[in-house]
């Protein structure tokens, strides 16, 4: 069996994408997050052949659009999440999703990071895959559904037999407390 | 700016995952836009996101099929002509600078002196904006200074933007860029501060529903 790519494989996969569309580093990303791109559409309703659809159509985006990428931003699967997500968007609302745009001269920029800041930028996925796991896992496996199968609270609160109310709180505990672990609190 | 109202968690999550209509989406992109603070906060729970696609268990994938949907791909890819280089824009535009941030200023066509105000009475306005959510209403509203907003009823969620000059309600002061999230258990009076007119964007659940088809015809034209 072939091993899996790690995430600065993957990474520098999306960099040569963007920077050569280089169609061998795109293979290598296809085989690793098609089939959970496929997954994650088929969960959030439709059927096998719209999940297809809906993956090609991610990949497509990924391949367009690798360019936008910046590993000091984000991680490889954060950055594709965000273009999943926008696919389905668009393929169940027909709208567009209003987003915020960096070049636009009323945009008011992050503050200059200072200089140990920028270091603790390419750690942050690593960190935030520790923070993740010292979750309470009544607030972890509340993430995890949201994420990837229902996506409105009053749905989670059906299938998990809870008030609406607990949900939210339980959201707002879990993000509270990844970014106490991340140490920069709210 | 100094932005002390942000948007709260679960509305923001709800926006990372996808699951927020356009019309609150078009106020919680807008505070984005001013607030480095709520972009971190998102970038985080993208980054949750991005961890739970990555922890998508795949059932052992049946190879043919595999092999059909990247042989779909790659001639998808080598039928697409090469895209044109986009060109950089330049990261400060030279023209005048905008007062009203995107994604807000495309929905409203142009900048805050452009608008073309519609008056709701006793001083105050509004210009409605068009989403493709009819039952969530999307205006701004401009507030005379010192007076309190008019005809204030909501049966839900409400979301304000305060985009210039500030008022004051139960919870607060709001300036520029904050954000306030009320629903129907608020029972809320907001009055706009003394000195200048207070403009902002108002998200709610579109306040009335008439059963006729022709009230419903003529409801944009009245602005309600
Ligand atoms: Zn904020
Ligand atoms: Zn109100």
């Amino acid at each position: 069996t072939v091993k899996e790519p790690d995430k600065d494989e993957l990474s520098a996969c999306l960099l040569a994408v963007g920077a050569g569309k280089d169609i061998q580093a795109f293979e290598v990303l296809f085989r690793h997050f098609g089939p959970k791109i496929r997954a994650f559409m088929l969960k959030r309703g439709g059927n096998r052949q719209q999940a297809e659809e809906l993956m090609q159509e991610t990949m497509m985006m990924i391949w367009n659009k690798a360019a936008l990428f910046d590993p000091a931003r984000g991680s490889v699967s954060s950055w594709i999440f965000t273009v999943a997500r926008n696919v389905r968007i668009d393929a169940f609302r027909k709208t567009n999703r209003p987003e915020f745009d960096p070049n636009d001269p009323a945009f008011v920029p992050d503050p200059e990071p200072a200089a140990d800041d920028v270091y603790e930028a390419g750690q942050e996925a690593d960190r935030l895959r520790g923070a993740l796991v010292k979750l309470p896992p009544e607030q972890a496996d509340l993430l995890r559904l949201s994420f990837y199968e229902e996506i409105s609270h009053s749905a989670i609160a059906e299938r998990m037999n809870l008030p609406l109310g607990t949900v939210k709180s339980r959201i707002r505990l879990a993000f509270s407390r990844l970014r106490e672990i991340l140490g920069d609190a709210a | 700016m100094n932005i002390t109202h942000h948007i709260s968690d679960e509305l923001l999550f709800d926006y990372a995952n996808g699951a927020l209509e356009e019309g609150w989406s078009i106020a919680v992109a807008t505070h984005l836009a001013l607030c480095p603070s709520c972009r971190k906060r998102l970038a985080t729970m993208e980054a949750a996101g991005g961890m739970a696609l990555e922890a998508i268990e795949i059932e052992p994938a049946n190879a043919s099929t595999e092999e059909f949907s990247w042989e779909a791909m790659r001639a998808r890819i080598d039928n697409v002509a090469p895209a044109a280089p986009v060109p950089a824009r330049p990261k400060h535009s030279t023209g005048r600078a905008a007062s009203l941030p995107e994604p807000l200023r495309s929905y409203i066509g142009g900048d805050v002196d452009a608008v073309k105000w519609k008056p709701l009475g006793l001083g105050a306005y509004h210009y409605p904006i068009k989403t493709s959510d009819q039952d969530i209403s999307v205006r701004l509203l401009r507030i005379p200074a010192g007076k309190p907003v008019p005809e204030h009823t909501h049966g839900g969620r409400e979301l304000t933007l305060v985009l210039k000059g500030s008022f004051s309600d139960i919870s607060g002061r709001f300036g520029p860029g904050d954000f306030e999230e009320t629903d129907e258990s608020v029972d809320h009076q907001p009055v706009a501060d003394p000195g200048e007119d207070c403009i902002c964007l108002a998200v709610t659940d579109a306040p009335l529903k008439f059963k006729s088809r022709i009230v419903r015809m003529i409801q944009p034209l009245l602005g309600i």
